[in-house]
């Protein structure tokens, strides 16, 4: 019943600026597939472009063989839960939920209704208002309302953005159970990389109007392609290196004057200046030449600055030989004992762990963007 | 400090709030006794005995419910074209962006800026420049009302228009509601209030009209200028029952309204 939705070379043009650049993306029928970005970087133009309440400047946008823009967004097979929710307050919630059915005249609509309320666990609010629902109620009555039209796409446009942080939780799986449960297709915009992480099978990184990278939460987290997406998808270490040769598989780095290796598999380029890559959790402290480091990477020399204890975790800074200081998770499991700050420390990884990215890109880009 | 003294400094508002009430209402029930008054003589302000006369026969003096069914009549004619206009007024200047716009606001509120006596009268110039001096009367009134009560409308349909989320009637149409179901399902229930407000403004605003009124009227003779005419000979007290009549109307509107109001936020708790 579903199909692909398919953009090729959307591009959309505001007044003095663009918006969305020469997008191209494929979304595979069936799957929860994330458009993740900070604000203003075209996710949600490119959302309301497959809704058809922005038409693109050039591009087409197809589902399945169907040619879908330029279509009115009531010819569409596509529904939206809007920011916000965009309930209508003068009707009540069975109405509400009704609205799409109504419209295209289903008949025998009344137990269709009430099944899907009863899907969202409000089966006996129908005779109220949205404005006596809570956040997460209405929130599911919008969910209620586009789904019970049975769409091939689903579209979500931040729809948790404006639930606590407990309820959001609890949304992000009941989410990813009703996908599950009913097959639809749901292209979901967020700016909050956890949430696109946690449900979302597949996920598009946008960054100013173009997709940064394109992959599964685990192959975006383990590889980013560039510093963007390793900075916006959780957090990273860069450190300025150069490539100085090659060892079978591996390459061979120069970091301020130290040798470290990093799987051939793993670079976006092989000479020159990079940027070496490594997450904070994968960074390993060892007091001062405690450990030789079997086969793995190693910085000495490294000082810590500053520790904040978090439970399950500490996190520390160590500041490098050259200055630059690194973030380091360790885990509280209690196997290994805590440093203070002014301890002199190792730092080691494995360097399967870490990545290279061309060092011609702001290693800060996407830093500043994270809530 | 005297009780008496503590018991007015811990109501002060209070009765601050009675006393201001009184201003308001003082003149109504003036007009409400005098409606049951039988006087002694014609030009008699003064209660001089009982009677439920005036309320059985209305109609008595001479073109009064004449007066009174022109000024309804204007008033209902009026306010059904001030409304439509002005609330088609409203929706283009709200949603769409076009040149001068911010002109076309200025020009919208000028209207309600200016005295009266100078649109009546240069109203009144310009029926009288366009050939119209010799046919002045219920045509031209009508015209001079619509042209005041637009800006009131234009400007209240305006404000419940421009609070209302344009992400409600997108979502209509992701809903499949074309353009016409969007504007008779969503956009029009929700704006509805804002154009009711606007007619029973526009229809008091007409009924209630005299400076404009007078100067464009010619022979035709409305309830207020009725009122200003009788006042220099005698004062028929059925005036004063017209008056009320007119008063508890409007309140049956406003208590029915706020009935309504109550018994929905009931149902729905």
């Amino acid at each position: 019943m579903t199909s692909d939705l398919v953009l090729t070379g959307i591009s959309k043009q505001f007044a003095g600026h663009r918006a969305v650049d020469n997008l191209d993306l494929t979304v595979p029928a069936g799957t929860f597939f994330a458009l993740l970005g900070p604000s203003g970087c075209g996710k949600t133009t490119t959302l309301r472009m497959i809704a058809g309440l922005e038409e693109p400047t050039t591009g087409s946008i197809r589902l399945g063989d169907d040619e879908i823009s330029g279509l009115r967004p009531y010819k569409r097979p596509v529904n939206t839960v809007f920011q916000n929710y965009a309930l209508f307050p003068h009707l009540d919630i069975f109405e509400n939920v009704a609205f799409g059915l109504k419209r295209r005249k289903v008949k025998d609509y009344q137990p269709k209704v009430e099944e899907m309320l009863g899907l969202v666990e409000l089966k006996d609010y129908g005779k109220r208002r949205p404005a006596q629902l809570s956040g997460g109620q209405q929130q599911r009555v919008a969910l209620a309302r586009a789904l019970i039209n049975r769409p091939q796409v689903l579209l979500l446009d931040e729809p948790l953005g404006a639930l606590d942080l407990k309820l959001r939780r609890q949304m992000q799986l009941e989410l990813k159970r009703i996908q599950t449960e009913v097959g639809i297709t749901f292209v979901h915009v967020t700016h909050d990389q956890e949430e696109a992480m946690t449900m979302a099978d597949t996920i598009a990184v946008m960054n100013r109007g173009l997709i940064e990278q394109l992959g599964s939460p685990a192959e975006l987290y383990d590889l980013p392609a560039t510093t963007f997406v390793a900075n916006f998808l959780g957090q990273s270490n860069l450190i300025r290196a150069k490539i100085i040769g090659q060892s079978g598989e591996d390459l061979v780095v120069d970091v301020h004057g130290r040798k470290v290796i990093v799987p051939l598999a793993r670079c976006r380029v092989t000479e020159g200046e990079v940027w070496l890559g490594i997450r904070p959790e994968k960074v390993f402290l060892a007091p001062a030449d405690s450990e030789d480091g079997d086969g793995s990477n190693q910085l000495r020399g490294a000082v810590v600055t500053d520790v904040s204890y978090v439970g399950v975790s500490t996190q520390y800074l160590a500041r490098l030989p050259w200055g630059q200081e690194l973030t380091v998770f360790e885990q509280n499991t209690g196997a290994r004992e805590a440093f203070s700050a002014g301890d002199a420390v190792d730092l080691h990884w494995r360097p399967a762990h870490s990545f290279l990215l061309d060092a011609a890109q702001d290693a800060l880009a996407g830093v500043e963007d994270v809530d | 400090m005297t009780r008496f003294g503590r018991f007015i400094a811990r109501n002060f508002v209070l009765v601050l709030g009675f006393v201001v009430l009184l201003y308001l209402f003082a003149p109504i029930v003036v007009v409400m006794l005098m409606s049951f008054n039988a006087p002694k003589s014609r030009l008699s302000y003064t209660f001089d005995g009982f009677t439920v006369d005036n309320w059985l026969h209305p109609c008595r003096p001479f073109g009064l419910c004449d007066a009174v069914s022109t000024s309804l009549r204007i008033g209902l004619l009026a306010t059904v074209v001030a409304t439509a206009l002005g609330t088609l007024m409203a929706f283009a200047m709200v949603r769409h962006r076009f040149r001068g716009r911010s002109a076309t606001n200025l020009f919208i509120f000028l209207p309600m800026a200016s005295p009266e006596i100078v649109l009546g009268s240069s109203l009144l110039a310009l029926f009288v420049s366009s050939g119209f001096g010799g046919r002045l009367g219920f045509w031209t009134i009508l015209i001079a009302h619509v042209m005041f009560c637009l800006s009131f409308v234009v400007v209240t349909v305006k404000a419940r228009l421009a609070g209302m989320d344009s992400r409600l009637e997108q979502a209509a149409m992701d809903l499949y509601a074309n353009e016409w179901q969007t504007f008779w399902r969503v956009t029009f229930p929700l704006v509805f209030p804002g154009i009711l407000a606007a007619a029973l403004l526009s229809f008091s605003l007409s009924f209630d009209d005299f400076i404009i009124t007078n100067l464009n009227a010619g022979t035709t003779v409305t309830f207020p200028m009725y009122v200003w005419g009788s006042a220099q000979r005698d004062i028929p007290p059925q005036i004063n029952v017209i008056g009320t009549a007119m008063f508890l109307l409007a309140l049956i509107f406003v208590l029915a309204g706020e009935l309504g109001r109550r018994r929905r936020e009931r149902t729905r708790s």
